[in-house]
């Protein structure tokens, strides 16, 4: 089975406090810590696993500048095979849809019996995959938290849904499928492993290796644009509680004995 | 702004989703005047009294009754959707699994604008409709400008937008089910798998521990088990607890997990996602412990504690015993 997973670099929220810039135009970037999107993990492992069952390749690809080669190359030290870089300037200010026509074409210009991503990245907007389906007139299942083979043409595949319910479905091959967390334990990669791909070549596809222009992506085409980060006017908020460690322990203590927390 | 506003309605045991009277309220949010299409989709029994129920908060509504989206299985749905809407038509459904299964691809087919998870409307401006969205896990809010002159496709964040409880509307219904055709099915739904029942039930607890990615390390665990003893209540957990295997799928709350309505509910290293907070219901006394100070949690949380979380249960978790 020929797998591609697309995949993307993102502020690690884990790493970083995530902070507005002064005119509200961007995050802070400067001090933050990049690592490939959570998600996009559990996918690339998942279509390790299917291929070390079934033969093929995985190959991963990724949208984005010089920068986001760090990301295919950590998923290859992980395993996978082959790496692309969607890469050009007129890309800049793509929204989901700008995004999905560039790997839509990456994919017609493959061979691949099935697609991952990841269910969302940094933005939470979850509508890639779903986007690249629909283009391809591929059938899609998204937050998807098992797959099982069933045959050539058709897998058997576990959604997951409210309530810690999982829907079963069985989809036809080749299809999309959109990966939630925790569908697998992602393998470690250590430095070893990021060294002995650190000299593969990685492809890169501009728009014209594409077949695109750049009228089908970019600020241009975007019809969903982020006009400005900003904070709302919250409400009051929490009441933090000040003092040193066992001051602050003390008081908690207390009120939490006033509401009943301790039994 | 002539665009034609239509609101999906989920349901489920042949009742409407809460997200269906929030629906109504988005879309006042885009037009005021609007006459908004509820859009309803089942096969057979209880599917007219749903049609209804829908019609007394929604002026129209389209029933479209088909066997093979008896479940909601979302590709067979889209491809009625797509034979009825409008391209230029605006459709607004729920941030939910199965809104963001349908979503994105029903926007390309519709060949709509996309916006999703939205958390308030500003208002359209001729064809510029301003929308409030939230980006890395609730950390930051965006205003994200959306062309609807050809149409768009909306998921909006369940439990923001007050529901509209008027049911003033007295709707006619009309049936769509044959416009809408039949489907050409490529994914077959085969069946739901209820959750497990863990060893502890925490839907039942007054008191809930809960932690969160901010433990770090499983070893750490320990330290929260005896903290949640002390209190005489549970621990339970965010997502990240469960897909790192360090916790049962039974403990994890959250819309993906449980739904919980303790009377104190104690936030150990969580962020505090919507999807997490949207499984604690009752209007809990919440207290949160977490480094970051701007976690989002901190504004949901009664109270808050700016501290590590495993150096804070340790000292917590003495001062406790020494109360009781």
């Amino acid at each position: 089975m020929n797998i591609l997973v697309c995949v993307k670099r993102v502020p690690d929220t884990s790493e970083n406090e995530i902070e507005i810039n002064n005119d509200g135009t961007d995050i802070e970037r400067d001090d933050l810590v990049y690592s490939v999107n959570e998600w996009d993990n559990y996918a690339v492992e998942e279509a390790i696993q299917l291929r070390d069952k079934l033969g093929g390749s995985v190959t991963v690809v990724t949208v984005g500048d010089e920068d986001a080669e760090e990301v295919l190359r950590r998923e290859m030290a992980m395993g996978a095979d082959n790496g692309i870089l969607i890469t050009d300037e007129a890309i800049e200010g793509s929204d989901g849809r700008g995004i999905a026509s560039l790997l839509k074409a990456e994919v017609e210009k493959g061979q691949y019996d099935l697609i991952l991503t990841g269910a969302q990245a940094d933005q939470g907007a979850a509508q890639v995959g779903g986007m690249l389906a629909a283009m391809l007139d591929y059938p899609y299942a998204s937050l998807v938290n098992a797959i099982e083979v069933k045959d050539d043409t058709t897998l058997k595949v576990g959604r997951e849904i409210e309530g810690g319910n999982q829907e079963m479905n069985e989809i036809a091959l080749p299809c999309v499928l959109s990966i939630q967390t925790g569908i697998n334990e992602p393998r470690y990669v250590g430095i070893r492993g990021i060294r002995k791909v650190a000299s593969v070549e990685i492809p890169e596809h501009g728009l014209s290796d594409l077949g695109l222009s750049a009228d089908d992506v970019g600020e241009g085409a975007a019809r969903v644009k982020r006009a400005d980060y900003f904070v709302p006017e919250m409400g009051e908020g929490a009441e933090i509680l000040e003092g040193d460690t066992e001051e602050v322990a003390q008081k908690l203590a207390e009120m939490l004995k006033a509401k009943g927390g301790i039994k | 702004m002539s665009n034609q506003i239509f609101a999906y309605i989920t349901h489920h045991g042949g009742k409407a989703d809460d997200s269906a009277l929030e629906l109504i309220s988005a879309a006042k949010k885009i037009d005021p005047e609007a006459k908004v299409t509820a859009v309803v989709c089942g096969s057979g029994g209880d599917l007219d009294g749903l049609c209804q129920e829908v019609a007394a908060s929604y002026p129209v509504v389209w029933k479209i009754d088909n066997p093979d989206v008896a479940y909601p299985n979302a590709e067979n749905i889209r491809g009625l959707l797509v034979n009825v809407l409008p391209k230029e038509g605006i459709v607004l459904l729920p941030h939910d699994t199965f809104g963001m299964d349908l979503g994105p691809g029903l926007s390309i087919k519709l060949d709509s604008a996309y916006v999703t998870d939205v958390v308030a409307i500003e208002g359209a401006d001729g064809d510029t409709l301003k929308t409030v969205r939230q980006e890395f896990g609730g950390q930051v809010h965006t205003h994200v400008n959306c062309d609807i002159a050809s149409g768009a496709v909306i998921t909006v964040r369940p439990g923001t937008f007050q529901p509209d409880e008027s049911k003033s509307a007295s709707g006619q219904i009309e049936d769509k089910t044959s416009e809408a055709g039949s489907v050409e099915a490529k994914r077959k739904f085969l069946e739901v798998l209820e959750a497990e029942i863990g060893e502890v039930d925490i839907t039942k607890e007054d008191v809930l521990v809960s932690v969160g990615r901010g433990i770090g390390d499983e070893e750490n665990l320990e330290v929260v088990q005896e903290l949640a003893e002390a209190m005489g209540g549970v621990v339970s957990c965010s997502r990240p607890i469960v897909d790192a295997k360090w916790m049962e799928k039974a403990r994890q709350v959250g819309t993906s997990g449980k739904t919980v309505k303790p009377k104190v509910y104690l936030a150990m290293g969580i962020s505090g996602s919507f999807q997490h907070m949207g499984g604690v219901k009752g209007n809990p006394f919440i207290v949160a412990v977490n480094n970051n100070p701007k976690a989002p949690i901190f504004q949901v949380a009664d109270v808050g504690v700016v501290e590590d979380m495993v150096e804070f249960a340790e000292e917590l978790t003495e001062k406790i015993n020494e109360l009781k």
